[in-house]
């Protein structure tokens, strides 16, 4: 739903030269063309393309074509220039509605009466008005829940791979999250840059399944949409974001995926400006070019609503040393790792705690946000899951025999925390009090609790350990 | 900035946040001009013929060739006041909380804020008559800038002559006048409560002094095994997640420096939130009033402009110069310097000047030294120079966790202490996550007679010998990984259980739990001895036969653990408790009888 109206237009048919997704306009010295300006390009067959100006002087304009070059060429093609940047109607009818990467409606349905038009850049957030994020949001997901807390306001990205069930998470998340506390307006608007349409049509299948579909607003750049054109995507759905949370007081949630295709749009255009490349050949302002999309998400003093963002980044080979996940993480609030080799093992969500993190929880979780003995439980299960692993390591090498009797129950634990607390079915919903209780009955088989659990204090054992408890858990009853 | 000039420029060509504009005939290299109708804020940063490349500190979109350009003839400058401390300002010195007031909730363009608030009165107290002979560094009079830390009015770098007018006690806006000053050639220059000061010109002082005095910081792992001088410099490099702002916000808290200026450069959002919401509540240890008090931040988060990224941290070591001149010791950290030197590298880029390595212009290491180089332990200018000192911190985000990287290099060959964060500590939980074998200090031989002299004679042996354990340790755990725990001879499992100890119970360090984030020298020293006086006497019981698993399961390891959670007050009393228990330990509490 990008605006058409226009206020000064000024059109040229000098077009000198087409490079990759560059088209080179010379202005013969009139000027009057502003840095960041959108054009219509207009094919000598009469078809209108978008593109947005990159470097402007007198005499010559650069412009990323966001719908490709293909098939444009120097003699007959014109540009008109709209004497505005990139804009968006917004509205709060926007719910429920597909939109392509380029903002406008595909979903066959009447068209929107914007309440506003606002630049899609936007403006950073005024670091005094923003408000630290602390309320807890749950996704029933118990890995996520317990030991990786997702917070209102926070930027936490799923790293994961080819091949491994991102996609189902993140529907999962979309789903099933939700605020402890009153009933609250909540939205998603997800944003697709590249993916599949299997993928869309998952995505868009679920939420309509679900009834998510309602609260959702869907930008969707497919695989075989222009590529240049990811550049706006991502922007549009968030600048809707931000209007749906700052106007209309609604916690919304936006899921990007995936931002390794959007990386590859970047280093495309760079490539054809000729750019100094930086690391893998992705130019040196990816870190900047992406906190002007991260930094959108938070809550600001004063207003209801909020953005949350899960990105979700393909790590080429695994690596989460490349730059796309790198700079990623110098900019998110954590990150959930997707674990290749507990996928191979057959669990879902195949979330490792190990490598993941999230930043804001030390100051969510506890006492009147969950349950005061949440920070020492999450403490407690990462650390004996961690020690498990390392006995695994080293059981693979030199045997079992030297094993303590603590460190056999210890591995014993890896092995049921593997498959009763990381393990759930797509459908399952646990509340964060389940999967606290559920932590608690995996620490329960150590026979010295006081002992092996050295991270939480023993008021705390004593007032929440299934044998110490008047109100026992039955450990069947959660349904695993 | 007032001169709106004569002569204006015109815009020739936009690309990002760089400008190049004709007809700046008669401007100068780092000039501030505002850019376009919306008078957005640039500085020259390069002259070819009358043509000017301008760096713009704000986002340039929409702005076209052909806008004017209006010079301003005078470089980027901050104001140099009353009420900078307790302040959040921009890379550029605008008070974050006056721009929301005047935008609101975002930030946009063409904003002209001071520095400093120009309605606010400052109870002004001379200390000097009329009739005196000043110099640039004197101090003129006092205002309680805040209930902990006195400004001092100073006397601007440049001028001298004798002293005609002082403003009498009582309360005055910064631009009233405070003095009159007759310079020696008969002119007189009348000094208002504040003066500018250009961001990348270093403040003057008259000799730098040895940097002799550490920087405590009541971090165990920094003070006890890799301090650093007051006036020092040093880096911390880690990967994400690996836990530098952690660090640096520790050492914002709790440094025994009298201000702290704090840079988030190209950092989060969240975490200025963070210190803003948590440093007003949190207490200085050494003058029991809120930490904000002491403490000025400058905050340019990551989607902020990229220009003024790179100005913040000028900004920033410009405020730290003001108050060492006034005489206190300062500490700067800046969060982080890779986020500065990649906004070098961006500007370098739309300069397409010749890149050097991966892409970084070829002058960044002579940037970072330059910058490193106004920390420093000095003697400060004026007729009664003052000892005071800038210690820099930087946080360095090397990509992938890869110290090779140059921006890493060039800092290491700077800086005198490297703090390096390891992704391994930090995947185990052990925080503060830096790596204690591989971190160094340069200035432990100069500081070595301030701790013997300070903290405890023996406390340099002390150190040594756990350092030499860490080290062993290292080296069995190699062993370990090959052959298991049980090959080793007992002799050296008492190693193993030491290291460990010194690891999980000194090194490691909650810096969320209210005793265990701040440690002062005593308790740290206390803790050390501690732990080497079991070393000892667990030897000591082996021999005689107790069973070294014994040794390290019995009541005294726990309390040995909880030592970190005693309260500062109460550490001499509870420590005595603890090593008489252990003094007191016999074979017999093993189930040893002794020979006799």
């Amino acid at each position: 739903m990008t605006t058409e109206k226009s206020f000064e237009t000024r059109e040229f048919k000098t077009v000198t030269e087409v490079s990759g997704p560059l088209l080179f306009v010379d202005l013969h010295e009139k000027g009057g063309v502003s840095y960041g300006e959108i054009a219509e390009i207009e094919t000598v067959t009469g078809e209108r393309r978008k593109g947005q100006v990159l470097d402007v002087s007198n005499k010559l304009a650069i412009l990323q074509v966001f719908e490709g070059t293909s098939g444009l060429e120097t003699e007959n093609t014109s540009v008109r220039f709209l004497g505005k940047t990139m804009e968006i109607g917004v509205s709060k009818d926007m719910l429920g509605r597909i939109f392509n990467g380029r903002g406008e409606l595909i979903d066959g349905g009447g068209s929107i009466i914007p309440e506003k038009i606002l630049d899609i850049t936007g403006s950073p957030i005024n670091p005094s008005a923003r408000q630290y994020p602390k309320e807890f949001i749950q996704t029933g997901i118990s890995t996520i829940d317990t030991l990786l807390t997702l917070v209102r306001g926070q930027k936490l990205p799923l790293f994961s791979g080819s091949g491994l069930p991102h996609n189902m998470l993140a529907a999962q998340i979309a789903r099933q999250a939700k605020v402890l506390k009153a009933e609250e307006e909540f939205a998603v608007v997800f944003v697709a840059m590249g993916i599949t349409a299997d993928e869309a049509r998952f995505f868009r299948e679920d939420f309509e399944a679900t009834g998510a579909l309602e609260r959702a607003v869907l930008f969707l750049n497919l695989a075989d949409d222009p590529a240049i054109e990811r550049i706006l995507t991502p922007r549009l759905a968030l600048t809707t974001a931000e209007h749906l949370a700052f106007d209309h007081g609604y916690q919304v949630l936006v899921i990007l995926t995936d931002i390794t295709s959007y990386a590859e749009s970047l280093r495309e255009i760079a490539a054809a400006r000729s750019e100094v490349p930086s690391r893998r050949g992705y130019p040196g302002y990816m870190y900047s070019d992406f906190s002007t999309i991260y930094e959108r998400a938070g809550r600001i003093h004063g207003k209801e609503g909020s953005i949350t963002q899960i990105p979700i980044l393909t790590l080429p080979n695994y690596d989460i040393t490349h730059p796309v996940p790198d700079l990623t993480g110098y900019i998110t609030e954590g990150q959930i790792y997707v674990d290749v080799g507990l996928n191979r093992k057959g669990l879902y969500p195949p979330i490792n705690p190990l490598p993941s993190l999230s930043r804001l929880m030390k100051d969510t979780i506890g006492k009147g946000s969950t349950r005061d003995d949440h920070k020492y439980v999450q403490d407690q299960l990462y650390a004996l899951y961690a020690t498990g692993r390392d006995l695994r390591d080293l059981v693979a090498v030199v045997g079992d025999e030297s094993l303590t009797e603590t460190d056999k129950q210890i591995l014993k634990f890896a092995e049921l925390f593997e498959d009763k607390f990381i393990n759930q079915d797509y459908y399952e919903n646990r509340t964060i009090f389940q999967s606290l209780d559920l932590g608690w009955e995996l620490l329960s088989i150590f026979k010295d609790p006081y002992k092996v659990l050295k991270r939480i204090p023993a008021e705390t054992i004593d007032k929440f350990h299934p044998e110490k408890r008047d109100q026992k858990v039955d450990f069947n009853s959660v349904d695993v | 900035m007032t001169s709106v000039a004569e002569q204006l420029g015109i815009i020739e060509r936009i690309s990002g946040p760089v400008v190049q504009a004709s007809d700046m005939k008669g401007t100068k290299l780092y000039d501030v001009a505002r850019v376009g109708e919306e008078k957005l804020v640039g500085e020259i940063i390069r002259l070819i013929d009358d043509v000017a490349t301008i760096q713009v500190y704000e986002s340039t979109e929409g702005l076209k060739p052909g806008e004017p350009v209006y010079p301003t003839h005078s470089p980027l400058s901050v104001e140099l006041g009353p009420g900078i401390l307790r302040q959040i300002f921009d890379g550029i010195q605008r008070p974050l909380p006056v721009i929301r007031q005047t935008t609101g909730d975002f930030i946009t363009r063409g904003i002209e804020i001071s520095g400093l608030d120009h309605k606010k009165l400052w109870d002004f107290n001379p200390t000097i008559k009329v009739g005196e002979k000043v110099m640039g560094g004197d101090i003129l009079g006092e205002i309680p800038e805040t209930p902990t830390v006195d400004f001092k009015l100073l006397v601007p770098p440049n001028i001298q002559g004798t002293l005609e007018f002082i403003a009498p006690r009582g309360d005055y806006t910064v631009d009233e006048t405070a003095a009159t000053i007759k310079t020696v050639n008969d002119q007189k220059v009348d000094l208002l409560f504040y003066h500018k000061w250009p961001v990348r010109q270093p403040r003057p002082f008259s000799s730098r002094l040895p940097p002799t005095i550490p920087l405590i910081t009541g971090q165990r792992i920094f003070d006890t095994f890799a301090p650093i001088a007051k006036g020092g410099t040093g880096a911390i490099p880690g990967g994400f997640g690996t836990g530098k702002t952690v660090s640096q916000h520790q050492l914002a808290k709790w440094s025994d420096a009298k201000i702290v200026v704090y840079v988030g450069c190209g950092e989060r959002g969240n975490e200025m939130t963070d210190v803003l919401r948590e440093f007003p509540r949190l207490v200085d240890p050494y003058t029991g009033g809120p930490l904000m008090d002491r403490t000025v931040l400058i905050a340019n988060t990551s989607n902020m402009p990229v220009a003024a990224r790179e100005a913040s941290v000028y900004t920033g070591i410009t405020l730290a110069e003001f108050y060492r001149d006034m005489g206190y010791d300062v500490a700067m950290m800046a969060d982080s310097t890779s986020r500065w030197a990649e906004a070098l590298r961006e500007i370098s880029g739309r300069l397409e000047e010749m890149p050097g390595e991966e892409s970084y212009p070829a002058y960044l290491s002579s940037k970072i030294a330059q910058y490193y180089e106004r920390a420093g332990r000095v003697l400060t200018i004026g007729r009664n120079p003052r000892e005071a000192s800038i210690t820099v911190v930087g946080a360095v985000s090397p990509p992938g966790g890869d110290f090779s990287e140059p921006v890493t290099q060039n800092t290491l060959r700077i800086v005198k202490v490297f703090w390096g964060l390891s992704k391994d500590l930090a995947a185990r939980r052990h925080f503060p996550a830096i790596d204690y074998l591989l971190s160094y200090t340069l200035y432990w031989s100069s500081l070595e007679d301030y701790y013997s002299n300070t903290v405890n004679t023996e406390f340099p042996q002390l150190r040594a010998e756990a350092l030499a354990l860490l080290q062993k340790d290292k080296e069995l755990q190699d062993i370990v990984a090959l052959v298991g725990p049980d090959a080793l001879p007992s002799s050296e499992k008492i190693i193993l259980e030491i290291a460990r100890m010194l690891k999980e119970d000194f090194l490691q360090q909650n810096a969320f739990h209210d005793v265990d984030s701040f440690c002062n020298m005593k308790k740290q020293y206390l803790m050390l001895k501690t732990i080497l006086r079991y070393y000892d006497k667990a030897r000591n019981l082996y021999q005689k036969g107790a069973d070294v698993k014994e040794i390290f399961e019995h009541s005294s390891t726990i309390s040995i653990a909880r030592m970190k959670y005693i309260e500062q007050s109460e550490i001499e009393t509870k420590i005595t408790e603890l090593i008489t228990e252990i003094d007191g330990l016999t074979p017999r509490d093993f189930g040893v009888e002794e020979e006799y």
